[in-house]
């Protein structure tokens, strides 16, 4: 029988039932794998459920540090009954079956083209354990260790890992420890080697590895935000959680112990960002986490703020839409609902990070363009960058950096005779100046209102005061265009006259398809939206090439819209790719729709024959 | 809401507080609700209040929602900020706003449709997480602005203008901020500002949650026989448990009572809050037995006034969250920003 050979290049999959503690093994295993300088890059799979449903664990081991989503799966630890058959037709011809053999299983539960593993882990472990919580958690661990072996793991590696995990815990170290020998001592007695290797390299760098949500919340703490309201809403909830945790360790005032954030758990997105808003309007700087049905029930407040101009920051973690759609399955989907978020005419900015890098960025950088620009800010991440963890690069801080806390009319200006107007356009760039409330006894006090009103915020309903208001809003919408994440741009090895436009968690699968692609001689320039507003060079990118792809993971071309109705651009030009089941997008996706597309249209002399 | 502006000249004899402000100083712009609207009371009385107790008007952060009582808060203290925020969701914008700036005074008006239905939800958790501020419905049982709808405080039985009987229980928010922690629960008249002002004032000295539910008649919609919230009805139907005075820290105490009949009530910043008892049994301090008694005689068709609950030692959301003294808004880089080595630290960790 034909058996898959491959080192540090290749999938594992590990099919478990929600709720059994298989998570935190399973992450041991990747993270064991990174130790040997092996870039990797898991992915969880995951049901709307606590307890009982089937969950997977993918990780994708990539010497060559590929880390989006490959598809495929080479090697599959199937601990689920209930996906049996589904697990096994994953398995590419060649690969191979780790199962549980403890109960017998006719042959025709088995494929011929897989290599079959079986071992008897729940026989081992009732026959060493007493308590049943043991049985099923070292249960695990045991099988890391046996297939630890089968790659050729340094089982060293595993083992200073745990010891770093149950530092404060001897006794648990120990017993995690013991659980991983037998498995590794069982393969080793019984088990015939495999083709896949993990072998030691150095590819890893100084990248860390951490999720999305965490790197957001981490970029709120220092970038500023003291005031968090939420719901808990998946995918986010672990967001305002993480960042729970990072100020309780970085936030307390060393000397009274007292906190420098207030934390709100709301009754539910309605408050939260209502109190976003009245803290953003007080002069703190606020955020909220929440997800697609957050957002939509955050609008008339997203209309207010725009409107009175206050600075509010919102993360969204894209997941499924619409209505309650597929919580735990990620897609990029809420794009038009917060650009245009809320009734009127509104605009709004959008920062769209790629990994949990630009997250901690992004997320920093929103809270000081939420208050130069007085306006909502999103910061759009999804579920497949927000809950997996992802090799990314380290974190960074400018200790010199000092917060853009936007034009605030001070005591002293208001004492030196300073005209206040507070929707007063007095720079040209659209930005009025504001006050905090208690400033002066008798200068810079206003009336905020959702309702229109003059430059000097007196209510007013004629037409002029309106207008006046409604294109400085528009001026200021221009003056963000200078001041968001650039667009980044790469070109391709020989001259193209294809581009591809991409944001956000596509971005490592379009890289590797880029390169795929590239060895089929076809070449296409990319470039990588950050920001909403786009500024000019995005129409630019357009318009330098004959066609432009837009590749998304929604249904409706999301992207593509903004682009086009905000640049007056020919929809001909601008063909759509869209990815939307729920599973993150995949190299192998982009590269096959951008070789079916390119295939039929007249390419120039430059694009050599295909291979089918 | 207007953009009329009162002429500024002074009297010269006016009165002056100790911070010499007259009471003028305490208004805002003038007022375009209907002449004789009991919300224009309501005003008058938080102008009153605020003058007597030498607040500094740039202090106070007045917030609404919307409706006509949330459009008052433009004609009082033109010298705060005020914040008209969107229908029924003043609670979480006070609170934010509450959070980012714990030294201000925090003055939240709103009206029986903006917090008994639409923003029902917000005031029960702003009640519940003990914000501290001073939150004032105006409650006329009738939405004004869209003209003469019942709201969710109309009594079941009450008659519309229109004629229609009102089939729906009514939603008693005293009774609601009393179950849900409210630290100071008073109910009072538009129509009688001997009793408002004082009340007003204790509510502002309290360092908690504090709820005035002030019966407010509306003159075109809600005024006429077989309303509940009429002026007529309250007159005639009104319960006052208690008149109170309240006396500021380091005030001259002035016997105007009977000892016997007198209960003092210390607040924590040490003012105090003398309680001439109208009722012998009822005891402001029980929480439980002022549901009691409000409930037994509400099902009289009383309506009960004065100081319903005070907790004397409140505790409010920043002492539950544990925040620092100062204000979160004025805190920089430094003191937020961990730093780079901090950072260092963590990326290790993550690798």
């Amino acid at each position: 029988m034909r058996a898959i050979t491959a080192s540090n290049d290749f999938v594992i999959k590990f099919a478990n039932v929600n709720g059994s503690g298989s998570a935190s093994a399973n992450e041991l295993f990747a993270k064991s794998i990174l130790r040997m300088g092996v870039p990797v890059s898991p992915r969880n799979i995951f049901p709307s459920n606590i307890q009982g449903l089937p969950t997977w664990y993918e990780v994708r081991v990539t010497e060559q540090g590929w880390i989006g989503r490959r598809g495929g799966v080479d090697f599959m630890v199937a601990m689920n009954p209930q996906t049996w058959d589904a697990d096994l037709k994953e398995i590419e011809p060649g690969g191979y079956l780790f199962y549980d053999s403890s109960k017998p299983m006719p042959k025709s539960r088995f494929r011929e083209e897989v290599n079959v593993i079986g071992m008897p882990l729940t026989t081992i472990c009732n026959a060493t354990y007493s308590d049943p919580r043991q049985r099923q958690l070292f249960k695990n661990i045991m099988y890391v260790g046996a297939i630890a072996h089968l790659l050729g793991m340094e089982i060293e590696v595993i083992e200073t890992l745990i010891g770093e995990q149950y530092k404060a815990k001897a006794k648990l170290l120990d017993a995690n420890v013991n659980a991983l020998h037998l498995g590794r001592d069982h393969a080793r007695e019984h088990l015939a080697p495999i083709g896949l290797r993990v072998q030691r390299a150095d590819n890893v760098g100084d990248r860390i590895f951490i999720d999305g949500n965490s790197a957001a919340a981490l970029g709120c703490v220092y970038g500023g935000a003291t005031v968090c309201a939420w719901y808990p809403i998946t995918p986010s909830s672990s967001l305002a959680e993480a960042f729970q945790s990072y100020c309780q360790k970085l936030r307390v005032d060393p000397v009274t112990g007292k906190n420098r954030f207030a934390i709100i758990q709301a009754e539910d997105e309605i408050a939260s960002i209502g109190i976003v808003t009245g803290a953003g309007w007080n002069g703190a700087r606020a955020f909220t986490t929440t997800s697609g049905p957050g957002v939509s029930l955050m609008n008339e407040f997203i209309g207010l703020a725009y409107f009175a101009e206050i600075p509010v920051t919102i993360i969204d973690v894209q997941r499924g839409g619409p209505s309650t759609g597929m919580p735990t399955r990620t897609q990029q989907s809420d794009l038009v609902a917060a650009a245009y978020a809320s009734h009127g005419d509104t605009k709004h900015v959008m920062l769209l990070p790629e990994d949990p890098h630009e997250c901690f960025e992004f997320s920093a950088q929103a809270l000081d363009l939420a208050d130069r620009l007085q306006t909502p800010v999103f910061v759009m991440t999804d579920l497949d960058i927000g809950m997996n963890q992802r090799l990314c690069e380290p974190f960074r801080w400018d200790d010199a950096r000092v917060y853009d806390r936007g034009k605030v009319m001070s005591a002293e200006e208001l004492e030196a005779g300073r005209d206040f107007g507070r929707y007063k356009d007095v720079d040209g760039d659209g930005i009025p100046y504001r006050t905090y409330p208690g400033t002066h006894p008798t200068k810079g006090s206003y009336f905020t209102r959702g309702t229109s009103r003059d430059p000097y915020a007196r209510y007013s309903e004629r037409g002029p005061d309106y207008i006046y208001n409604m294109e400085r809003l528009l001026k200021k919408w221009d003056t963000a265009k200078a001041l968001v994440p650039q667009p980044v741009f790469r070109a391709a090895r020989s001259n193209a006259s294809f581009g591809a436009i991409h944001f956000g968690s596509t971005s490592p699968a379009m890289a590797e398809a880029i390169a795929t692609l590239e060895t089929h001689d076809l070449h296409l320039d990319t470039l990588r939206l950050r920001a909403f507003p786009f500024p000019e060079s995005v129409r630019q990118f357009v318009l330098s090439h004959e066609q432009v792809f837009v590749i998304e993971q929604n249904r409706d071309a999301q992207l593509r819209s903004l682009l086009i109705n905000e640049f007056d651009l020919d929809p001909a030009r601008i063909v759509p790719i869209l990815h939307y089941d729920g599973t993150p997008i995949t190299a192998r996706f982009i590269v096959r729709a951008i070789r079916e597309r390119m295939r039929g249209v007249n390419m120039g002399a430059h694009v050599a024959e295909i291979p089918a | 809401m207007t953009y009329i502006a009162k002429p500024g000249l002074r009297h010269p004899t006016l009165q002056k507080n100790a911070l010499c402000l007259t009471r003028r100083d305490y208004e805002g712009k003038i007022s375009t609700l209907c002449a004789g609207c009991g919300h224009d009371s309501i005003s008058a009385a938080i102008i009153q209040a605020c003058w007597e107790l030498n607040i500094e008007p740039h202090r106070v952060a007045k917030l609404s929602g919307i409706g006509c009582s949330s459009k008052t808060p433009d004609y009082f203290l033109g010298q705060s900020h005020g914040f008209n925020t969107v229908h029924g969701r003043m609670p979480s914008v006070l609170t934010g706003a509450n959070l980012a700036n714990r030294e201000l005074l925090y003055m939240g008006v709103s009206g029986d449709g903006d917090s008994a239905s639409i923003g029902m939800g917000q005031f029960i958790h702003a009640m519940r997480r003990g914000v501290n501020m001073v939150y004032i419905v105006e409650n006329n049982g009738v939405y004004g602005l869209t003209k003469g709808q019942f709201s969710a405080t109309a009594d079941q039985g009450s008659v519309s203008k229109k004629g229609v009987v009102n089939a729906d229980s009514s939603i008693d928010l005293i009774g609601i901020a009393l179950q849900l922690g409210a630290t100071y629960v008073a109910r009072s008249f538009s129509g009688d500002k001997k009793q408002l002002v004082p009340l007003i004032k204790g509510a502002i000295l309290h360092q908690g949650p504090a709820f005035l539910d002030v019966i407010s008649p509306c003159v075109a919609f809600n005024n006429h026989a077989g309303s509940t919230k009429s002026y007529e009805y309250v007159r005639e139907h009104n319960d006052a448990v208690n008149r109170m005075d309240v006396i500021p820290e380091r005030s001259e105490i002035e016997v105007d009572f009977d000892a016997g009949q007198t209960v003092e009530v210390a607040q924590h910043d040490g003012s105090i809050l003398r309680l001439h008892k109208l009722e012998d049994d009822y005891d402001p301090c029980d929480r439980i037995a002022a549901r009691n008694y409000i409930g037994q005689h509400h099902a009289r068709g009383e309506v009960v006034t004065g100081l319903l609950y005070v907790d004397p030692e409140p505790a409010d959301l920043h002492s539950h969250l544990g925040t620092i003294a100062e204000p979160l808004n004025r805190l920089g880089a430094s003191e937020l920003s961990p730093g780079q080595a901090a950072l260092d630290k963590i990326n290790a960790r993550l690798r």
